[in-house]
């Protein structure tokens, strides 16, 4: 276990640049969303990915089109970052024909197989053994598609993150568990629920590397990651990454969140990953309304997703069964 | 049947795991997508049911899990979403309980709450029922847990040719299958076709004809059923008609429907508990849609409300027996034959 230095993965500045667009197209996203669902024009709830945008970006910059992510119930930012357009995914959440799912699913489970995005999981730590069988199939079939598992600090306490991670390892599969540990597994602290406070050291239980990374620092996360994407690849196995990154809002939107102290949230915004970005944009000389033109398409992009998601009619009653089987079932 | 006729039959009695290998390998020889990953399964499984894979199709494609339930069905999840074609195998049914939360959480919703966009092709072979007091956790059936949940097809064969018929079908299925086969009846030899053989799912199968009585059952109990309708063929003259179901889900009903249609009078038998076992949804429909024709309540055969005691002639008092059924039907018309005694009739044709 290293804690990797942000100096050992300069970015290229055009580089730096895509990735600050992807994290500023989540957190509008993200933003739009909390006020849509507080507005009540939402079904359901949602869990927003505010604070952690730099982990999906990263993460998925260093993947290939083909390759597999499997994500959680906090999982919109995953789906931007895999390529997801915001059209569908906010139809989603709306729960209108037009939506990834066709309504289906909604927030918890927005998904794109198309795109390699194998599900939003209402199931903490649902994604294991998902990512370890997808792994499993660009190994059988020679496919050189890596598959990544995004969970969080709630999901390490689940049996199956050891049984997949043995599993994945004894295999040698090309899969990298990336841990988002935001600090909190639902409502409660991470140290009251968890053995040790370094979450990487539990990969020496497998044989497999485990990475320490500022999960807020864009270059580190993009470079950290692209070195375990390229050895799964390569064929030499799983790796464990755990992001240190912090969640802004609640567990969900309108969590009270009577279990932590306001001040210490506001603390957190000093390591925001975008101003980070904007931070080192700015240094190299880009200019800041070069940073504001990004801010507004993104605005502008998120705003036309609400307006295709309102617009789109609702799924018909009739095919609420709809998709249920493959091979449909007569029900008796 | 082969042209060579009763010679050939001769050469095709196998068991059913027997049967259940020459299924797989077919399988795996025409697609390299189909995978086997189980506990225990490269030295050939518990009721040789894997025998000679490992040789044939190599470790790549014949994994040996580690006991980790939960993995072997999520990794199959992901596999199947994917593209493979997986045979996830568990031993004993009571060892799913591990893998619930993927079963039902993950392989039986993917294709609905993501809209449609993939399917789960997978198998999950378990072994099931009473065999040789294997007591509380090697004893169970949980067919009616399976087919409660929205998204599973349930199979449960009771012939060694089914047992064949019904793995293919199960695995060029694009849905995730439960297949349950018996542990006692595994070991049991019968006629099984050569080649490829596929038998539908969704179809009973009239295990034998009769005019009196309808029995409907799938799994071992076709077995006591037929030792059954031959004690009360030569004892009360009473002519039973055997449905197999075969499959649980999709349920085929209509066979059902038509068989009490004939003979007014239906008992249900399976190895599980009574108590909120698949019988209560049979016995539910028949009621519903034969209410009327129906010569007596719909009787129900079936393990107590306990579980699988050790010791012999407690799990003999436990398990349902095939005395029960012969004991079932008998009621059953005779409460017909006093409803007519007394002129109640229901007024049956």
């Amino acid at each position: 276990m290293t804690r990797k230095a942000v100096a050992d993965h300069p970015l290229e500045s055009a580089d730096l640049r895509r990735l600050y667009e992807t994290m500023v197209k989540i957190r509008i996203f993200e933003e739009r969303v909390q006020e849509l669902f507080l507005a009540r024009k939402l079904p359901g709830f949602v869990h927003v990915y505010l604070g952690e945008e730099a982990v999906a970006t990263g993460v998925c910059d260093a993947l290939q089109p083909g390759d597999y992510i499997t994500s959680t119930h906090r999982g919109h930012g995953h789906a931007v970052a895999k390529g997801v357009r915001l059209d569908p995914l906010m139809a989603e959440l709306y729960g209108k024909e037009t939506g990834v799912c066709r309504g289906r699913g909604g927030s918890m489970h927005v998904a794109d197989f198309s795109l390699g995005m194998l599900g939003a999981n209402g199931i903490v730590g649902g994604g294991f053994g998902i990512a370890a069988g997808a792994a499993l199939t660009s190994k059988l079939l020679d496919l050189g598609r890596v598959a990544v598992c995004f969970f969080g600090d709630g999901g390490i306490n689940k049996g199956t993150f050891h049984e997949a991670l043995n599993f994945a390892s004894v295999q040698q599969l090309p899969v990298v568990y990336v841990c988002e540990n935001n600090q909190f597994a639902q409502f409660t602290a991470r140290e009251r629920t968890t053995s040790v406070e370094d979450l990487s050291v539990r990969a020496a239980g497998y044989g497999i590397p485990g990475h320490t990374v500022d999960g807020n620092d864009i270059e580190a996360v993009r470079g950290v990651a692209g070195d375990a994407i390229d050895r799964a690849r390569r064929g030499e196995g799983p790796s464990l990454l755990v992001m240190e990154t912090y969640r802004y809002g609640g567990h969900f939107v309108g969590d009270m969140e009577e279990y932590r102290d306001k001040a210490a949230v506001e603390q957190q915004r000093d390591r925001d990953p975008i101003r980070r970005a904007e931070t080192i944009l700015l240094a190299r000389g880009v200019d800041e309304a070069e940073l504001a033109k990004v801010r507004e398409a993104a605005r502008v992009e998120v705003e036309l997703s609400v307006e295709f998601a309102e617009q789109s009619p609702y799924p018909d009653a009739s095919t609420a069964l709809d998709g249920l089987f493959a091979t449909p079932v007569v029900q008796s | 049947m082969g042209p060579d006729g009763p010679e050939r039959a001769v050469d095709r009695q196998m068991t059913f795991g027997q049967a259940t290998v020459e299924a797989l390998s077919i399988a795996m020889r025409a697609d390299e997508r189909v995978i086997v990953l189980g506990e225990d399964i490269g030295w050939g499984g518990n009721f040789g049911q894997f025998r000679g894979l490992l040789k044939e199709f190599g470790p790549r494609r014949v994994i040996d899990m580690p006991i980790s339930e939960s993995i072997i069905m999520a990794v199959s999840v992901g596999a199947a979403s994917t593209g493979m074609r997986p045979v996830a195998s568990m031993s004993f049914v009571e060892f799913t309980m591990g893998a619930m939360d993927e079963i039902v959480n993950q392989a039986a919703k993917f294709r609905f709450m993501f809209g449609g966009q993939t399917s789960v092709p997978l198998v999950l072979r378990a072994s099931d029922g009473v065999l040789r007091s294997s007591a509380a956790q090697h004893s169970e059936s949980f067919e009616a847990i399976f087919a409660h949940i929205p998204g599973l097809k349930v199979v449960a064969p009771a012939t060694a040719a089914d047992a064949k018929g019904l793995l293919a079908t199960a695995i060029a299925d694009d849905d995730p299958v439960v297949y349950l086969e018996n542990k006692r009846i595994g070991s049991s030899r019968g006629e099984v076709p050569d080649g490829e053989y596929f038998v539908p799912l969704g179809r009973a199968r009239i295990a034998r004809e009769g005019r009196d009585v309808t029995v409907v059952c799938y799994s071992v109990m076709v077995t006591y059923a037929l030792d059954a309708a031959k004690v009360l063929a030569e004892q009360d003259g009473i002519d039973v008609e055997i449905v197999d179901l075969r499959t649980l889900v999709p349920l085929d009903m209509a066979t059902v429907d038509a068989s009490v249609a004939k003979t007014g009078h239906a008992v249900i038998a399976h190895e599980a508990w009574r108590f909120g076992g698949f019988g209560a949804e049979l016995a539910a429909q028949i009621s519903e849609r034969h209410f009327g024709r129906l010569g007596a309540p719909v009787a129900r055969v079936g393990a107590k409300h306990s579980h699988m005691p050790f010791s012999p002639p407690l799990e003999r008092a436990v398990a349902p027996q095939a005395e029960e059924i012969t004991h079932a039907v008998r009621t059953t018309l005779a409460h017909r034959a006093r409803a007519v005694a007394t002129g109640r009739d229901a007024g049956r044709t």
